[in-house]
């Protein structure tokens, strides 16, 4: 008889099996990547084509489609890290590892292009491609907490053993994104404040605020994609390495026999 | 219990300022770095009073990562980083003891040098008291983030070189705010004490919760 799987959020912890989230996963990824691909579809659409151009910013504006979705997902994508040390370290959960890992590299790439896509935007708005501002330089930290963290998990032999020391990393350095967040109105320079999340509500045009969300939405779509991918590939990547490790201590005990 | 908090204490200054202890290197790399600045930007003696304050912050920044990699490595190395495990002192209250050891032997010579140096980068008088305010309520965060990036690299084998890239990131804050007390209390506008409000509030607060993490990165180091 088969026993039919409870799906309440009490039983969430059955996806602690890596197998099990295999096959979950598995039925999960074509429609990631198909609803990240249609919703990234329609938000350049609106990004690129059906939005106006800004008075005071012309073209240039449209670079902001892509900057601030990226900035959101690179503090979005530490916050992923942060929640899965919090798991590795209370829980031992054995995906929450395997999660925080995979998460890294994505992240650091969504940093770069924020930083990327804003020094480009930089050049004819502020006339410079660089300035040292809170906001930009406190991203370019945490685009270097990423590459430290990778460091780190990449330092140890074993994988297994990384996973906790790279989950304190990742809580302690967690205390820069509140400040990335806050740094603009603390310093209050170059960098203009928060428009959308605001207690007053939006400063910016509907126009725009819609294709920017659509965009968010994307990125995010595309970010859990990714982020299942790698987690996929992480797990693959450490059966590999199990199998490798037991071929060989069966080699060498063959050996040790034979001789 | 604070017997043994006392004697741990001892030791590890002792360790650090007998033979082979090294914590003179410290002051000695930072006099290199602060000789080494005039000779990139040129011997300009105005520019150099103005930025000599920040010139000695990041001096200091740079010289307490050299001891760093000796923290822990030299005790789990021999063994008595298991025995300092074992003993009935928690071992946050052991890691905050090495680490403020640490400061006394590193820190606290970098912040008595630092008027020295600025001397030389012609620091004006007042310039030279702020500096030095300055660093002694800051060092001991940097101490306690150090730690941190010590612990967790005690059991690689080329840890010493992870630990500058875990740490500096960290001490980004520590700089921002060090730097700006010191400019306000130069040149203004804002009160100098609000900047050095929440440096101290960086270095009470590291004081407090990095001796946790460091205490949990040891742990795992000795499984």
């Amino acid at each position: 008889m088969r026993r039919v799987p409870d799906r309440s959020p009490r039983n969430m912890l059955q996806f602690a099996n890596p197998t099990r989230f295999m096959t979950f996963s598995a039925r999960l990824q074509p429609w990631l990547w198909g609803s990240a691909a249609l919703v990234l579809a329609v938000g350049l659409y609106f990004a690129l084509v059906a939005s106006p151009v800004d008075y005071q910013q012309g073209q240039t504006v449209r670079i902001m489609y892509v900057h601030v979705p990226a900035a959101w997902l690179a503090m979005f994508c530490y916050t992923t890290i942060a929640i899965s040390s919090l798991g590795t370290l209370v829980w031992r959960h054995p995906l929450a590892d395997v999660s925080a890992r995979a998460a890294a590299p994505i992240g650091a790439a969504f940093t770069f292009l924020a930083l990327l896509t804003g020094s480009l935007w930089g050049k004819p708005m502020w006339g410079t491609w660089w300035v040292w501002d809170a906001r930009l330089t406190s991203v370019l930290v945490l685009f270097l907490l990423y590459l430290g963290l990778m460091a780190l998990w990449r330092a140890f032999d074993d994988p297994a053993r990384a996973a906790r020391p790279g989950a304190i990393l990742a809580l302690v350095g967690f205390i820069n994104v509140p400040i990335i967040k806050f740094s603009v109105d603390w310093w209050n320079t170059l960098h203009q404040p928060a428009s959308v999340f605001r207690l007053d509500g939006p400063t910016i045009d509907m126009s725009m605020l819609v294709p920017l969300l659509i965009m968010a939405l994307g990125f995010t779509l595309l970010f859990l994609a990714l982020h299942v991918a790698a987690m996929r590939n992480e797990i693959m990547r450490r059966r590999v390495r199990a199998l490798r490790v037991r071929t060989a201590s069966q080699l060498s005990l063959a050996e040790a026999t034979a001789s | 219990m604070t017997g043994q908090i006392i004697s741990l204490f001892r030791r590890e200054v002792a360790l650090a300022t007998r033979a082979g202890g090294g914590a003179t290197m410290g002051v000695v790399f930072f006099l290199i770095l602060v000789a080494l600045m005039p000779l990139s930007l040129g011997p300009d003696l105005a520019l150099l009073s103005r930025i000599g304050p920040a010139l000695l912050w990041l001096g200091v920044l740079l010289a307490t990562l050299l001891g760093l990699d000796r923290l822990f490595k030299a005790d789990w190395e021999d063994g008595s980083l298991d025995l300092l495990t074992m003993s009935e002192v928690p071992l946050a209250l052991t890691v905050l003891t090495k680490t403020l050891a640490h400061w006394v032997t590193t820190g606290l010579p970098l912040v008595l040098a630092a008027p020295l140096l600025g001397i030389m980068l012609n620091v004006e008088p007042k310039g030279l008291a702020v500096v030095a305010f300055t660093l002694l309520v800051g060092t001991p965060a940097l101490a306690s983030i150090g730690a941190i990036g010590a612990a967790l690299t005690v059991a690689l084998r080329r840890g010493g070189l992870l630990v500058p890239v875990l740490v500096l990131p960290l001490s980004v804050p520590v700089l921002i705010f060090g730097i700006s007390a010191t400019q306000s209390a130069l040149i203004g506008p804002v009160p100098m004490t609000t900047p050095l409000a929440v440096l101290a509030a960086l270095s009470l607060a590291s004081l407090v919760l990095a001796p946790w993490a460091s205490a949990a990165a040891l742990r795992l180091a000795l499984e």
